[in-house]
């Protein structure tokens, strides 16, 4: 492609990369700063960090440790998640289009979660997040199934496709189960706006193993990844064993979307349309894709957050709404491309 | 393939393909049949405790009868019926023409943005009617169809447009409408959030398409909107017959391309928008019953006479299944369509993968 040795045009990415990763950092802590720093009360950054940690006594002191932590904790834990799922999940499918939304696997855990708080009376959150997990795992399965089966795999069509008819089937059932029980429809309805609202400390603590679980899972991937992009028959050549390398992906994916879906409900397109920044900062590589793909997710979460609380004179815009606002346009050009991207 | 016959009538004379006619006639010998069943069952039960018998029912339907069940007949049930029919056939028939434009069996006004559309408008005024009080009595009874109307109509302009890119490809019409209707769903969602419950469960019910409640004041727009447009839609099949020979074809034959289209298109919405706006979301019909009308006449592209009938036989036969599997209450026909149609629109994915074309 250029005319400059090899070798140089690797150190100038590898600083260029570096350069950007260290902004991204440093746009990950100011979101983070602004989360706490935002809302109806607009607190100075230094009152907040000198509130962090502290007393819940003062007003400032409640309204960064009792509200606004826990809210940013969540944004930060379901953007790594979701941003690191998207890569993953695109990886696996070499498909642009993949999100863990539009694939039908948030409808399953929700599925999931309905029936465990109809049938099993289970209403917090510690006993339901197992029926999410369940129906993640099934649904995501379902449609792998779909989408690939016949010659010619996955296409980004067919997988789309596949997720918006199992969403559907899914979103029949729900709806059922839903107009049985009101306490179920009272449940459900917040849940499915995809908010970061009302959660608490005790609650991220609980979710967090499974995301951890789930990050390990998936850096321990990216090498397989990178094999795989290359198909098959090639990552087989190099020597992974390539279905433990897809139930490994299909575990991450599992672990980190249903963990989050679960907790702050679906919030979609940040596994949609993280990936693609990424892929601009790094490159193809996974093994920094999959981790600035965490980065950004956080950053995307948060800033959608942020920004529900301020479009609006009363109350508030869930994240979930912000992320499809933004994420929907970017799901378009994608689509309008003269050829879908292809990773 | 198919036995075809000149029939003339006088001056008038037209092709008969015997296998199209044979489904025709079995979707309408259906069609009464699930309309009879759907007449005669149910909870209400005779003065002398006994259950209603056909012959009770026909009494009514002639004029006489039991004056109970004569309520039951001719307000409960008949309309419910009715609608069902109506609201199927013009479903039925949106789809084939989505499907006959797009040349594509997943194109139907449930993907391409129309439902979303719909749900997204008549959700915004039953919440807002309700919760905050703006509006109220006879405007939010007329608002609800008419902003799902209007609601469906914009949603669908909006995926056209963009989707437009010097022509429409089916594949970015259906990505685009998944698209927006993503979109769309996640804030039909947050305005179930922000009433109180109850409202919250009569949106659900809306969103998932339901007959129950049925009166004739839904008939009447439904019924009024088929006999304005299905003349109209006959009258373009020439142009589906040639947008189905491909572009080149069509365009030889002296078809203006886009015009065709987006007529065509306007026609589909607008059945669709009707039926969404009386009966609420029903899935899956507009996007099923073609196909099957499709195979089962084996004709090269969704008929449009067979689809309508058969949309309507299925729908109050889905509608019956709803109202009587479960005791403990009424399921909304949606479900029954969605838990159908969903593994339909599956194995034409993996039918279709099989073969090659990856999906579209």
């Amino acid at each position: 492609m250029t005319a400059s040795p090899p070798k140089a045009v690797f150190a100038d990415t590898r600083s260029r990369r570096l350069l950007l990763i260290a902004g991204l950092l440093a746009a990950t802590l100011a979101a983070v700063l602004l989360s706490l720093a935002v809302g109806s009360k607009f607190i100075a950054p230094l009152d907040v960090l000198q509130a962090l940690g502290g007393t819940t006594d003062t007003e400032t002191g409640a309204i960064v440790n009792g509200l606004r932590l826990p809210r940013t904790l969540l944004g930060v834990l379901a953007g790594l998640a979701l941003g690191i799922a998207g890569a993953v999940i695109q990886g696996h499918t070499r498909n642009p289009l993949a999100d863990p939304a539009l694939l039908g696997i948030t409808q399953g855990a929700a599925l999931g979660i309905v029936l465990a708080v109809m049938v099993g009376g289970i209403s917090s959150l510690f006993g339901y997040v197992w029926f999410g997990f369940a129906g993640a795992l099934i649904a995501t399965i379902t449609v792998f199934v779909i989408g690939a089966t016949g010659r010619g795999g996955p296409t980004p069509v067919t997988l789309a496709l596949a997720g918006a008819a199992v969403s559907y089937l899914l979103q029949g059932l729900i709806s059922a189960v839903v107009l049985f029980d009101t306490d179920v429809t009272d449940i459900y309805r917040f849940w499915k706006a995809g908010s970061l609202v009302g959660s608490n400390l005790d609650l991220l603590g609980k979710a967090t193993p499974f995301i951890v679980a789930g990050i390990v899972l998936a850096l321990a991937n990216t090498s397989a990844l990178n094999a795989l992009s290359l198909g098959e028959d090639t990552a087989r050549a190099l020597g992974h064993r390539v279905s433990l390398a897809r139930a490994i992906g299909i575990g991450s994916i599992v672990l980190l979307t249903g963990a989050v879906v679960a907790i702050a409900g679906p919030l979609g397109f940040v596994g949609l349309v993280v990936p693609h920044l990424a892929r601009g900062i790094t490159g193809p590589d996974y093994r920094w894709l999959v981790p600035v793909a965490g980065l950004l997710g956080v950053v995307m979460v948060l800033v959608a957050d942020i920004a529900g609380r301020l479009v609006l004179d009363k109350g508030e815009l869930p994240a979930g709404i912000m992320l499809a606002l933004v994420g929907v346009p970017f799901f378009i050009v994608l689509v309008r491309r003269r050829k879908l991207v292809s990773i | 393939m198919s036995t075809v016959r000149a029939v003339r009538l006088g001056p008038v004379s037209w092709q008969l393909r015997l296998r199209t006619t044979a489904v025709l006639v079995a979707g309408v010998a259906l069609l009464g049949a699930a309309g009879c069943v759907a007449l005669a069952l149910g909870t209400y039960t005779m003065p002398d405790g006994g259950p209603v018998t056909p012959g009770d029912v026909v009494a009514v339907l002639t004029g006489g009868g039991d004056e109970g069940l004569a309520y039951v007949v001719w307000d409960l049930r008949l309309p419910r019926i009715l609608t069902g029919a109506l609201v199927g056939a013009a479903l039925a028939l949106s789809g084939a023409i989505t499907q006959g434009i797009a040349r594509n069996p997943l194109s139907s006004p449930d993907i391409l943005g129309v439902t979303a559309g719909s749900s997204v408008a008549a959700v915004a005024v039953i919440a807002l009617s309700g919760s905050r009080g703006q509006i109220s009595g006879a405007a939010a009874e007329i608002g609800v169809p008419v902003a799902s109307m209007l609601g469906g109509l914009l949603a669908a302009l909006g995926v056209f447009v963009l989707a437009w890119r010097g022509g429409i490809e089916g594949y970015r019409l259906v990505l685009v409408g998944l698209g927006a209707g993503s979109l769309l769903s996640s804030v039909t969602f947050w305005l179930l959030s922000v009433g109180d419950v109850d409202i919250a469960t009569r949106a659900v019910t809306w969103l998932t398409g339901s007959l129950n409640g049925s009166s004739w004041i839904q008939v009447t727009p439904v019924a009024i909107a088929l006999a304005l447009l299905v003349p109209v839609v006959l009258g373009g099949t020439h142009l589906l017959g040639a947008l189905h020979f491909g572009d080149d074809t069509a365009r030889s034959l002296g078809v203006r391309l886009n015009a065709a289209r987006l007529t065509l298109l306007v026609l589909a919405v607008l059945l669709a928008g009707v039926a969404t706006a009386s009966a609420g979301a029903i899935i899956f019909i507009a996007l099923a019953v073609p196909q099957v009308a499709l195979r089962l006449t084996g004709s090269a592209q969704p008929p449009l006479l067979t689809s309508a009938m058969l949309g309507a036989a299925f729908t109050v036969t889905a509608d019956l299944v709803a109202r009587t599997l479960l005791p403990a209450g009424e399921l909304p026909v949606g479900v029954i369509t969605a838990v159908l149609g969903a593994p339909y629109l599956i194995y034409l994915l993996m039918r279709r993968n099989r073969v090659g074309k990856a999906g579209v």
